[in-house]
Order: structure tokens, then sequence, then C-alpha cells
């Protein structure tokens, strides 16, 4: 008999998740986490740490680019305190973590601090500083993740060329900051740091920054940011880096002109993506097949190929995002219990949390237009929005595509202040398979930045009101 | 577990029936006892009930096909049902619908509230909801579902849209063998009202004769009189109204509607009386027949008999009846089953009358004999009743002089 019904390896927002819910179902749950806090990259690391920068910036930017002179507001130049700065993030992300383990006490879950390795189908050792333990499971979930993606030539000290890890922990705002990836984790760290005072330069290996986003929402975006300040090498990839006593050397190339360039910085952060965290769980002495990235490879019940052995999240195929793993979490542990469940990858929101916001859900127009499928486009300016320009927040817009046959909404992309809030009221139409005009015929207040998604929803039919 | 469905037993000399509709599709959910399958056989429509519960997890025969009894319909796989919420841990998942979209038919609990654009189009085309095929979540119906099932037609509650096949005119090879021809407007009015009949009413006949000759003996001693005093032919349907009346006010359920959860008895008797016409069936209504004469119903009859060849009866002389007598004795029909003219309760068919030898204490003599139908809606008319109401007819007209005395 297994001390637990279910083990999971990781306590990131998949695995928390999906512990807590296996819980709730009756399953006795045991969690290895590796770090001292749960959490996993999200909390301590990742999405809370950065969005509570931002948040801060935000407000340092707000005072100290004199734009609230505008509004009579007059004062004179802040100072920046970066270690309160820090301290204030740092608190966040503490309450949190402490918040998770409150959880796990509650749906009383086991805990166990150290690293895990799957050393059977139903046995995972922990070890730690003070040795070494195995437990037994009738299930194993494997939650652990994913790291950053390393460059070639470029190696990560933490220190003077950051991952997003220690971007979020500088001692002091770089003069000269390049991001060396135009995704949204790059361009999230980037305008933190801008507005703190850095001088940033995003280099990109593509033609475009966000891949794999709508592109004619990516480029409005791009516009955007360099009219923020915000100065964009495309078509550039880096070929080494080179620290010195305080700043960093890189050599790039243009691959387009061949163009070979040298780029100084204080500090350069690599943010070129995130690979799976599936190294050293003893799954190649199981047996765990893994596609040739990394991922684990699952069935639509996240099992692996060894029966007893699931795996959500990171480590896994489909967009590398906290609540799709989250999702899969949820929807793994349902269906190991009788429940019916199913995660619909289309229907994954993604968002940048930088200002504007940028929210993507469902198909770009490059998409259909790929596919040749016959849609229908709706698209409406916050400029001509009456709370956004009561509240000075005009950049950015709504676009909402439609199936043409049957008004049905396919995708919808958003520039635009809260865009990541405004987006949900699309993904709940979008959930029941509703239409454009479900949208546009459902009373939305007044004056709020949802009617700008309201507006879309009409253009996209019958044509919009307000412009 | 794997259980086969298969054809049950159909009834006597029955060994073969139709697929008419599979009400659950491949990889639904099926409950024990549900109906899975329609089947059709020349004498009745059945519902096949699944013997587990647990999912369809293959469809054999399809719709349509002729299948025999103990034929293969489909096949179950048995287990539980998928339930939202599970408090034993390790439950074996036995069914096939994990991780997929199961398929739904249209559910009427969550299309209690249509979503915006659905409600527009609804209304804007008078459609049946429950008519269109949902393809949204948990069965619920989207506008795409809508735009699809007006482009396919077959969803208007509006009888009076003219039908887009209408128009279509047969122009293949098979012209001189076949021809289609648009149904008219009042036959399809026809129609519907026929199947509306008897979806509503639980409609059964009851049956009687009646021995014509003290009738036809009266008719003989008084015709020529009558017909100089009232300038109208004696017929038989005067004095058949006339004994209907008598039988109504005995029955007053007969003369009865049954409208929403009540019963409205009504307490005048509009008789309507079937006139054929070479476009189809009508029936003028006798308006207050219980205050007419005999020889006063024999001219409203005859008046509405020329009119009608003409098409010029009102619709207003068409409504409100609360009865109906029609006579398929005049083509030779000898014995039917009328069908209820809605909203009524109660049709009296009158028949051919033909001499039979019949009983007559212990002899056999010849009679004219007449049968008598009387449909009626089981609803809100017993057996008894029925059968009583009959009777009374059917004394009265063998004794006319119950007539006179109100008896």
């Amino acid at each position: 008999m297994a001390e637990f019904d279910l083990t999971v390896l990781g306590a990131g927002p998949g695995g928390y998740v999906a512990a807590i819910r296996a819980a709730q179902l009756g399953m006795k749950v045991a969690v290895i986490e590796k770090r001292k806090t749960l959490g996993g990259t999200c909390l301590n690391i990742g999405c809370i740490p950065s969005k509570a920068l931002l948040h801060t910036s935000e407000k340092f930017e707000n005072v100290n680019s004199g734009d609230l002179s505008k509004y009579g507001i007059v004062l004179s130049k802040p100072k920046l305190n970066i270690s309160k700065l820090m301290e204030n993030k740092n608190r966040i992300v503490s309450d949190l973590t402490k918040g998770i383990e409150f959880l796990f006490n509650k749906n009383k879950i086991t805990t166990f601090y150290g690293n895990g390795k799957i050393v059977t189908p139903s046995e995972i050792s922990v070890s730690n500083g003070n040795g070494n333990k195995t437990i037994t499971s009738s299930k194993i979930m494997i939650a652990t993740g994913s790291l950053v993606a390393p460059l070639k030539n470029v190696t990560i000290d933490e220190k003077l060329i950051v991952s997003s890890t220690g971007a979020l922990d500088l001692k002091k705002v770089p003069n000269k900051l390049i991001v060396v990836g135009g995704g949204y984790i790059g361009l999230e760290m980037g305008t933190v740091w801008r507005r703190l005072g850095s001088q940033v330069t995003v280099v990109e290996y593509l033609d475009r920054i966000l891949p794999g986003m709508d592109s004619e929402i990516a480029q409005k975006f791009k516009q955007i940011l360099q009219k923020q300040g915000i100065d964009f090498k495309l078509n550039t990839g880096i070929e080494d880096a080179k620290t010195l006593k305080n700043s960093v050397q890189l050599s790039a190339t243009n691959n387009l002109t061949k163009e070979r360039i040298s780029l100084e910085a204080d500090v350069v952060l690599v943010s070129t993506g995130r690979i799976p965290h599936t190294k050293n769980l003893g799954l190649e002495g199981l047996g765990v097949k893994l596609s040739d990235k990394g991922q684990i490879l699952v069935n639509e019940k996240f099992e692996t190929n060894v029966p007893t052995i699931y795996a959500i999240g990171d480590a896994i195929p489909g967009p590398m995002l906290a609540h799709k793993a989250e999702e899969d979490g949820v929807a793994a542990v349902e269906m190991m219990n009788g429940v019916a469940g199913h995660v619909d990858y289309n229907l994954v929101p993604g968002i940048v949390y930088t200002s504007p916001e940028v929210a993507t859900l469902g198909k770009t127009e490059d998409d259909l237009k790929q596919g040749n499928i016959e849609y229908s486009k709706g698209v409406f300016p916050f400029s001509a929005n009456s709370r956004a320009r009561a509240i000075n927040h005009t950049d950015g817009l709504v676009k909402i595509l439609t199936d043409k046959k049957s008004d049905k909404v396919i995708g919808v992309h958003i520039i635009g202040h809260e865009a990541g809030n405004l987006i949900h009221e699309v993904a709940t139409t979008m959930s029941f398979g509703g239409s454009a005009e479900d949208i546009a015929r459902t009373c939305h207040g007044h004056p709020t930045l949802n009617e700008a998604v309201k507006e879309a929803a009409l253009a996209a039919g019958t044509g919009a009101i307000h412009i | 577990m794997t259980i086969e469905l298969l054809v049950p037993a159909l009834g006597e000399s029955v060994v073969e029936a139709t697929v008419a509709k599979w009400m659950k599709s491949s990889g639904d959910n099926i409950k024990v006892d549900e109906p899975i399958i329609e089947l059709e056989t020349e004498k009745v429509t059945l519902e096949v009930p699944s013997p587990v519960s647990g999912v369809l997890s293959e469809i054999i025969a399809n719709e349509g096909d002729t299948v025999e009894v103990g034929a293969l319909l489909g096949k179950l796989t048995e287990g539980e049902n998928i339930t939202a919420s599970s408090n034993t841990p390790n439950k074996e998942t036995s069914t096939k619908t994990v991780g997929e979209k199961p398929e739904v038919s249209s559910d009427k609990k969550n299309n209690d509230h249509l979503s915006p654009s659905v409600q527009r189009l609804v209304t804007e085309n008078n459609l049946d909801v429950s008519k269109v095929k949902p393809s949204g979540k948990d069965g619920r119906i989207t506008k795409g579902d809508v735009l699809e099932a007006i482009k396919t037609g077959g969803v208007s509650e509006d009888l009076n849209q003219e039908s887009k096949t209408d128009q279509k005119i047969s122009s293949n090879q098979d012209d001189f063998l076949e021809e289609r021809v648009p149904m008219s407007r009042l036959r399809k009015v026809i129609a519907k009202r026929l199947k509306d009949a008897q979806n509503t009413a639980a409609m059964l006949t009851t049956f009687n004769e009646v021995d014509m000759s003290e009738f036809m003996g009266l008719r003989t001693e008084y015709r020529d009189n009558f017909e100089k005093e009232h300038k109208v032919k004696l017929g038989f349907m005067g004095m058949f109204v006339q004994a209907t009346i008598s039988a109504l006010k005995a029955f007053p359920a007969v003369n009865a509607e049954i409208n929403g959860d009540d019963i409205i008895y009504k307490k005048y008797n509009n008789i309507g009386v079937a006139v054929g016409t070479p476009q189809g069936l009508v029936v003028p209504v006798i308006k207050n027949a219980q205050h007419l004469s005999l020889p006063e119903i024999e001219k409203t009859i005859r008046d509405f008999g020329l009119r009608a060849r003409d098409g010029k009866i009102s619709m207003d002389e068409m409504s409100g009846g609360t009865f109906t007598i029609s006579n398929g004795g005049v083509y030779g029909s000898l014995m039917s089953t009328p069908i209820l003219n809605p909203p009524q309760s109660g049709i009296l068919g009158m028949h051919k009358i033909q001499n039979r030898p019949i009983a007559v204490g212990d002899k056999i003599e010849i009679r004219p004999m007449m049968y008598l139908a009387f449909s009626y809606d089981h609803r809100i008319i017993d057996g008894r009743e029925a059968v009583s109401f009959l009777v009374k007819i059917k004394e009265v007209i063998e004794d006319p002089r119950r007539l006179v005395l109100g008896i």
C-alpha cells in the first residue's frame, strides 16, 4: 500500500494547483519542491515579482517623467531607493509563497523540500542537505516546469549578463540595458528598467517582436514601445558576449546584411526563451518518452508512456504559461478521478504586462490567412473610447476575428490599458462558441474600456457606432 | 464490457422494422432504460431503451436501414456515467468520452436562455428553436447553428411562409413517370391541422349501428308535405343534427373543449357539417343549432351546400364549432374512423345506409342499417360517456318520437 495516492514533483502553478485539486477529490497528496519556498518560477522569479516591479516602476515613471505636470500636479524630481523597491517585491513574493503553504496545510498535503528523482514508477527519492528519503506513491505527476534557454557563447552570471531571474534583482539601475530576445519576458523587463531610467535596446533575431502573436498587433506594439524610447535591432543575432569589469561587450550579426556590429551595455538580459526542465528526474532510466525538444510526451489524459507517471505544464508541449499549467494540472487530476477533463490549448490567453498591455486569444489573422479561412474582422481604437480618453490611455486597439459564415468569435487581440483584463469577456464568449453579435448585444457599462471590445464586435458585424 | 443492442421482438407477425432515428450519437453517455433508438414497423413506432448505463460506442444499423428481429443495431460500452464530482480516488475511468468533448443533442435546459444573437434570429425568422441542431457548449445553440438551420430550411414555425422548395420543378428524364406538384396552401393547412389533431387529443372511435327504418318510414310519409310547407327537401342531416343535440345535452363533455389545463363547457351547440368540395373538405357551422327547428336546419345546410361548391363560405361561418358531423355515406363508406376537428372533442361519422339482415327479436329481417362512428377525445370524454352518447343518438334516430318528448 503506497504512502501517497499522488506525488507531484514541483510546486509551481501547475503542481500546486494539481495537488490542491487532487486533495479536494480525496487523494492523499505529497509535493516535492527543490526551492525553499513554494510557488515555482511563477511566484519566486517569474510572473509575480515581474508584475510587482512593473507596477512600482510605472509609479516611478509617472512621477519622474514630468507627465503629472500636464495635469497641474507639480513635483520635483523623485529619488529611487532601489533596495526598497526590491524589498516590496520580495515581501509580496514571500506573502504569496506562505499563502501556498497555508493552502497545503489546509488540504493536508505533505511537502518534501529537496530534489526529487523518480526511482521506479511508484517510488521517488528526495534528497536535500540533510540526506535522502524515498517515498512510495500510486501515481506520480511531473510538474517541474522550465528553465531559461541558454544562448550560445553567452554565459549568464546573473550579475552583468542576467536572465529574468537576475533582471528582477539588479542592485542598481543600469545606464544601458540590452535585452536579447524580443518576446514578452524581454519586453516586460526592458520596460521595467526603461521606466527606472535605463536606456534600453532590444536585440531580436527575427524580423519582428513577440513571435507567434498576431503580426499586425506585434508591429503596432513595437511602434508604441519605440515611442516610449525603446530601441530595436531586429534581424540581429548575438555571436558572443564578453564581460568586462562593469560592462558587457556583445558582438552581433545582422542576418540580412551579414554586417557585423558591436554593442555595449552595463547589463545584458538574455531572454530568448525557456526550455522544459526534465533532466535529472530519472526519466531516462524509466524509459519515459521525450520529444526532441526535451518535452515529456503525454496523451490526452496527461499520461506518459509509463502508466503511473503523468506530466503537465511547461514540462510538456503547449504554451509555456502559468495558467495553461494550472488548467493541465486540474484536468489531469480530475481525469484520474473519473471526471471528464479537457484543456483547449486554442483558448489560452497570452498577456504582456507592459503599458499598454497586450492580450491575445485564439487565432491570429496570420493563421487565418495561411489556412485560407474566410473571416471577418472588427477593429476599434482606444482613441475613440471615452474612458480611455478620460484617463489618458489612448494607445492601442481591439481586434476581433470571426468566422465569416457563422459570426463565431475565433480570435481576439488587444493592445491597450488593462488589455489583460478586458480579454476575459471575449474568452468567456469563445468558450461558449459565442458570436461577435452576442458580445455586441450584451450591455456594457459606460464609460468603460470594455466598450471598445463591444465596438470591435459591432465592427465585425453591422458596423461600429463610435467611429 | 461491450453490450450488443439488438432489435427486440416487435409484436406478432412483425418480422422487420426500419431504423427511424438514433436518439443518441456515437460517444454519448446513456443511462439504463433511456430511449436510444426509434424503430418503425408497419403497425407502430417504438422506442428501444438502453439495456445498460454507459456509452453508445458504435452505431451499426443506420437510419433508414431495414432490420430484422434480433439484428445488431449497435454496441454499448457498459460503465459508470461521468459525474461532475467524485470523492473516491483512483476510480476507473471507463468511458470513451474522457478527454474529449461529448456530443450532445439539443439540451432543453441549456437552451432555456438563448444568446442575444440567437434570440434575434429566432424572433426575426419565426423559428422553432427545438428544430435547430446545436453545436455549442453543452448543447447550446449558437448563432452559426441558427444561420445554418435557416439556410437548410424546415425550421419555420410560420405555416404561411412560402416554402422555398415549392417552386422547384422536376426537370429530369423521369418527368413522364412522375409529376411533382407543390401542395396548395389549403392542402398544407389541412395537413397540418390533421396532424395537430392527432398529436394533441387522445383520439378513439366507438361504433354503433342504427336501424333507419323508422325514420325512413317517417320521411316517406311526410316528405311531400314537408317540402310544400318549408320549401326545402326533408333529408337526413336535419334529423341527425337534432339527435346529436339531444345527446350533447345529456353528455355536455362532448360539447366541451380542453384549453390549457381547463375544460371549457359551452352552453351552445354550434354543429359543423362537413361538406365535400372540389377543393377539399370544408366544415361550415350551424350556429346555435339548439335553437333551430328541423326545417331551419335543413335550410341552413342546403344553403351551405350551394355556397360551398362555389367556395363562398366565409371564415366566420367555418369557425366556432363545438361538434362536427361528417357523412361519408354519400361516397359509399360503410364504416370509418373520423378525425377530430380541433379544438372540438367529438365528431360523428355517418355512413351509407345499406339493407342488411339483422335480428329483430327472434326473427331475421332486412333493415336499412347505418353504421355510426363517434371519434372522441378521451382526455375529457370517458369510454362510458362516449358509448352512451352514441347510443343516445341511435335511440333518437330509431324512435324520432323521443325528440318530441325530449327524451
